[in-house]
């Protein structure tokens, strides 16, 4: 992203073509854990979106004044003190979310999306155009944080926000409820899956290979 | 000495961090293309959460509990809700040290280091180590051992996942899945692997 790129493709480049979890690998930790079901995964969305936004509005204001030498500090501090609002606010008006987030909403902390975006664009940019690519990182975070939220809760207990979807097999339904979609592992493959999707679609962010494998040598 | 045993085997394998808790996954992906560098972030990460882990502990139980300047005179203060702030400082602060301290004793395991140190201060396995304490409330040696522990679970887990990413150059890939996409699947499986643990913490 150049300078002089217009502020609509700010905004929605990171959306899916530069998906900052699919594509800059930004943010991981908690798109997969807090995906177990729905709800729980647009909380969280929302959640580090504002925390997002807010934190590249106030550090692109003070951009000019941080010393250079303690930037990281600083940044994380303020990331903090917004975390920190956003987790009581949590608990005092959605309670039952906030414990099942646990300590992921104090995670958003150290989530790289957040550091990672105030450190590669927000600390360079004014804070209007920081605002939007923030705002759009994270729509592109919660875009794949739905997604997976839905697939696993649909499979995982036939059921959307709540709502029983599939009709379960203990209830005279047909669907057996897949136990794995709710587990760990599945996380990784569905998420491993959606970024050969996305690559399939735009095969030039397919990586080259990792490295070569040594030529094997004659006669062996 | 038999709980803390099976607390530490129970941080590194059953509640592994990567792999059953999806924390510190940034760094777990990112640095784990050689096996080289791996061993260095595993030693890394067994040495920062070492430290900072019952360092937060100290910290919390002095300054921030709910009570904790009743001797003071000050009951009713609460400041658990600074200990975020809190917690990054120190983590912050150990990692910068430990920086300076191995670039004057040790130059040569620091220059093996090299970015991994710095890198570690936004690292969410660390953090969520010390909330974790705090939520299950461990006494001082048990957050030691947990700290150990999961340093010790991530570092396991990052040198398998490197090696087998290391024989993948071997492997003939879709050009899509090359990569990120192989990696997930890789750490899917392996996670597999791992949730076979969880009998362990069950007898």
């Amino acid at each position: 992203m150049t300078a002089p790129s217009p502020l609509w493709s700010t905004f929605t480049d990171p959306l899916v073509r530069q998906n900052p979890v699919t594509l800059q690998i930004l943010g991981i930790c908690s798109a997969l854990a807090v995906t177990t079901s729905l709800p729980t995964a647009l909380t969280m969305a929302a959640s580090l979106t504002t925390v997002l936004v807010l934190s590249a509005g106030v550090i692109s204001l003070i951009r000019r004044h941080i010393p250079d030498t303690i930037r990281l500090i600083v940044q994380i501090v303020i990331v903090a003190s917004l975390v920190i609002v956003i987790d009581q606010l949590l608990q005092a008006y959605l309670f039952e979310i906030s414990q099942s987030l646990s300590v992921f909403v104090s995670l958003i902390t150290t989530n790289c999306l957040v550091l990672g975006r105030t450190e590669s664009f927000a600390r360079l940019n004014p804070p209007g155009r920081s605002m939007v690519d923030a705002l759009g990182n994270g729509l592109g975070y919660s875009l794949i944080l739905c997604l997976v939220g839905a697939l696993r809760e649909l499979f995982g207990a036939g059921s959307l926000m709540g709502l029983q979807v599939l009709p379960l097999v203990e209830q005279g339904g047909w669907f057996t409820p897949l136990a794995l979609m709710l587990l760990a592992p599945s996380a990784f493959f569905i998420l491993g899956g959606l970024v050969w999707a996305i690559r399939s679609i735009w095969p030039d962010q397919a990586e080259a290979p990792d490295t070569v494998p040594p030529e094997v040598e004659e006669g062996t | 000495m038999a709980d803390l045993w099976s607390l530490f085997l129970s941080a590194a394998f059953v509640e592994n961090l990567p792999l059953t808790l999806f924390l510190g996954l940034c760094t777990f992906l990112a640095l784990s293309k050689r096996p080289e560098t791996a061993v260095g972030l595993g030693i890394a990460m067994i040495a920062v959460m070492g430290v900072t882990v019952p360092l937060n502990q100290l910290i919390y139980h002095a300054l921030l509990a709910p009570g904790a300047w009743a001797w003071a005179g000050y009951p009713e203060i609460d400041l658990s809700y600074l200990s975020l702030v809190a917690f990054i400082g120190v983590i912050a602060a150990i990692v910068q040290l430990l920086e300076m301290l191995l670039d004057r004793f040790l130059p040569k395991v620091h220059a093996a280091f090299g970015v991994f140190l710095p890198l570690l201060t936004v690292q969410c396995a660390i953090l969520a180590g010390s909330l974790f304490m705090v939520e299950r409330n461990y006494d001082l040696a048990e957050s030691f051992v947990f700290g150990i522990g999961g340093g010790t679970g991530f570092a396991i887990s990052v040198i398998m996942l490197s090696a087998i990413r290391a024989r993948l150059a071997y492997a003939d890939l879709p050009a899509g899945l090359r990569g990120l996409g192989i990696t997930f699947i890789l750490a899917g499986l392996m996670s597999l692997g791992f949730s076979s643990f969880a009998q362990m913490a069950a007898q």
